[in-house]
């Protein structure tokens, strides 16, 4: 009775959630009811006794939402309303097709449920984590190398594109070095004119 | 069976919110008397013996005081920070065991809200998420520096999770679970982890101040501006709430290090257990500690300190767990 109760209960919050994402005009909200819509998902994630994942989908996403925080602070004043520019009608018409044949074939899937079989079955007496790790590393060996690295490629690209020009620091320079340095500079741009 | 579960389950529940927002209470005037004797002052002296009753002086001004919502702000998210602050720290404690297990009469009670079986990875996820209260606070409040404060906040949090979690990883490797309970029976038998893995230790305690945001990592409500950086705004007991949750992390983060480094409640026999309580009152006051004798970092140093020092620090301790343990 409580995994119905929770279920409905976290079912309604997430749809609310991520309702709230999509319509509002307000950074702050869009962004606070993306974070919560995505912590309250763990809930489904604990509720089916996948713990492990739910922690994980917390860890993860409280993160990567706290880097689109960084980004609306930088971009806009995140306490004023913000005036979309209307695009492209088609997008929204295509994009609500497709969201109608998911929710179509959501609900038709318990027809097909029957012939599903578990590849990889529940392992007696291993933890949660352990099971993800074991089908990690046999069946999933090779995509998982491959997203190692990918995300090791993203990483190497981001350090170089974010270090470029940073070999002075301005906090470590005195007044009369910066001034140096912006005179260079303003001379430089002056040459090339 | 289910009712029982259902109501031991409640009463901890509640036992743990009251008993840990009372020590967030207590915890203030330990902070003001410790720091007041490091810089041979008195502190709180006036209300009740000693200044005991400057706890409850404070929770009556905090109650009473009006409520105020600025104009311009954005009310939802202003109003909501400061419960997200307390209520994930709250959150955390339910993978927590505080005690070991005992008997009252014949029936066996468990002073842990729920064993789940990632329990470690649960309450950084969860601690973690109390950064979003500051931050929230300081975006929502229409002040300048209020934001430079969430923007700080927001550094703290890209800086220290991956301190925190792969400082936790070699440990994690030893025992096999992330269960607190398995860390607690596994150095029960085979010793401090301490021992073993001092290089760990090391790294989540120094994690642990930026996630608890505590000197020398303070620079989320940065002293030196002389107002309250994401607190600015703020007034009664929404500000309160912020500080309850702060001393609340303060508090399980004090139990969870020793759970996890120094032996936990061991065989879980009473004197184990006044040992743990022992140990985490000596990380609680090694917070004030620090708080009276360093002053805090900019957050440049914060992200370098992390990204730079302590993660390759981490990595090489991981990678060397890993050799010796095959």
């Amino acid at each position: 009775m409580f995994e119905a109760i929770a279920f409905y209960l976290f079912a309604f919050l997430t749809i609310a959630m991520f309702y709230i994402t999509v319509t509002t005009s307000q950074a702050l909200y869009a962004l606070t009811a993306l974070a919560a819509g995505m912590i309250f998902i763990s809930a489904f994630f604990f509720i089916l006794g996948a713990d492990f994942l739910g922690a994980v989908q917390i860890v993860v996403y409280s993160g990567a939402v706290m880097a689109l925080y960084s980004f609306g602070m930088m971009f806009f004043d995140t306490t004023r309303e913000l005036h979309e520019k209307q695009g492209n009608k088609y997008i929204v018409v295509g994009l609500a097709t497709i969201a109608a044949v998911l929710v179509v074939l959501i609900f038709s899937a318990p027809i097909l449920s029957n012939n599903i079989t578990a590849l990889y079955p529940m392992v007696e007496g291993a933890g949660n984590t352990q099971e993800v790790g074991m089908v990690l590393f046999t069946k999933y060996l090779v995509p998982f190398e491959v997203a190692a690295i990918m995300l090791l490629v993203a990483m190497i690209a981001g350090i170089v594109l974010a270090g470029k020009k940073m070999d002075a620091s301005l906090t470590l320079m005195t007044e009369a070095e910066i001034k140096d340095m912006r005179k260079q500079k303003a001379n430089k741009t002056k040459e090339i004119v | 069976m289910e009712t029982a579960y259902l109501i031991e389950t409640v009463i901890k529940i509640v036992i743990i919110l009251l008993v840990f927002s009372a020590l967030a209470g207590f915890g203030t005037y330990f902070e003001r008397k410790i720091l007041a004797f490091m810089s041979r002052r008195l502190g709180p002296m006036n209300v009740g013996p000693y200044g005991l009753l400057q706890i409850a002086a404070d929770g009556i001004k905090l109650f009473t005081k009006e409520d105020i919502i600025p104009t311009n702000v954005v009310g939802r998210i202003f109003k909501i920070a400061p419960v997200i602050t307390a209520a994930t720290a709250f959150m955390a404690a339910a993978a927590i065991p505080f005690l070991p297990a005992f008997t009252i009469g014949s029936y066996e009670v468990n002073p842990i809200v729920s064993d789940i079986n990632i329990g470690i990875l649960y309450i950084l996820g969860v601690m973690g998420i109390g950064l979003y209260g500051p931050l929230l606070g300081g975006m929502a409040s229409a002040n300048k520096f209020s934001l430079l404060s969430a923007a700080r906040s927001a550094a703290v949090f890209i800086s220290y999770e991956v301190v925190t979690g792969l400082s936790i990883l070699a440990p994690i490797m030893i025992v096999g679970s992330l269960s607190l309970i398995d860390f607690n029976n596994y150095q029960a038998t085979h010793g401090w982890l301490v021992f073993s893995q001092p290089v760990a230790f090391i790294l989540f305690w120094i994690a642990a101040f930026a996630e608890t945001g505590r000197t020398p990592f303070h620079l989320v409500a940065n002293d030196h501006e002389i107002i309250d950086g994401f607190g600015t705004e703020y007034s009664g007991m929404r500000w309160g709430l912020f500080f309850i949750g702060e001393y609340a992390n303060m508090f399980f983060i004090s139990f969870v290090i020793p759970l996890l480094f120094l032996g936990g409640f061991g065989d879980g026999s009473v004197m184990g257990a006044f040992a743990f309580l022992g140990k985490m009152a000596f990380f609680f006051f090694f917070f004030l500690w620090t708080r009276a004798a360093w002053p805090d970092v900019r957050p440049d140093q914060l992200m370098m300190l992390c990204w730079k020092i302590l993660m390759p620090i981490a990595v090489i301790n991981i990678v060397i767990t890993g050799i010796v343990m095959m």
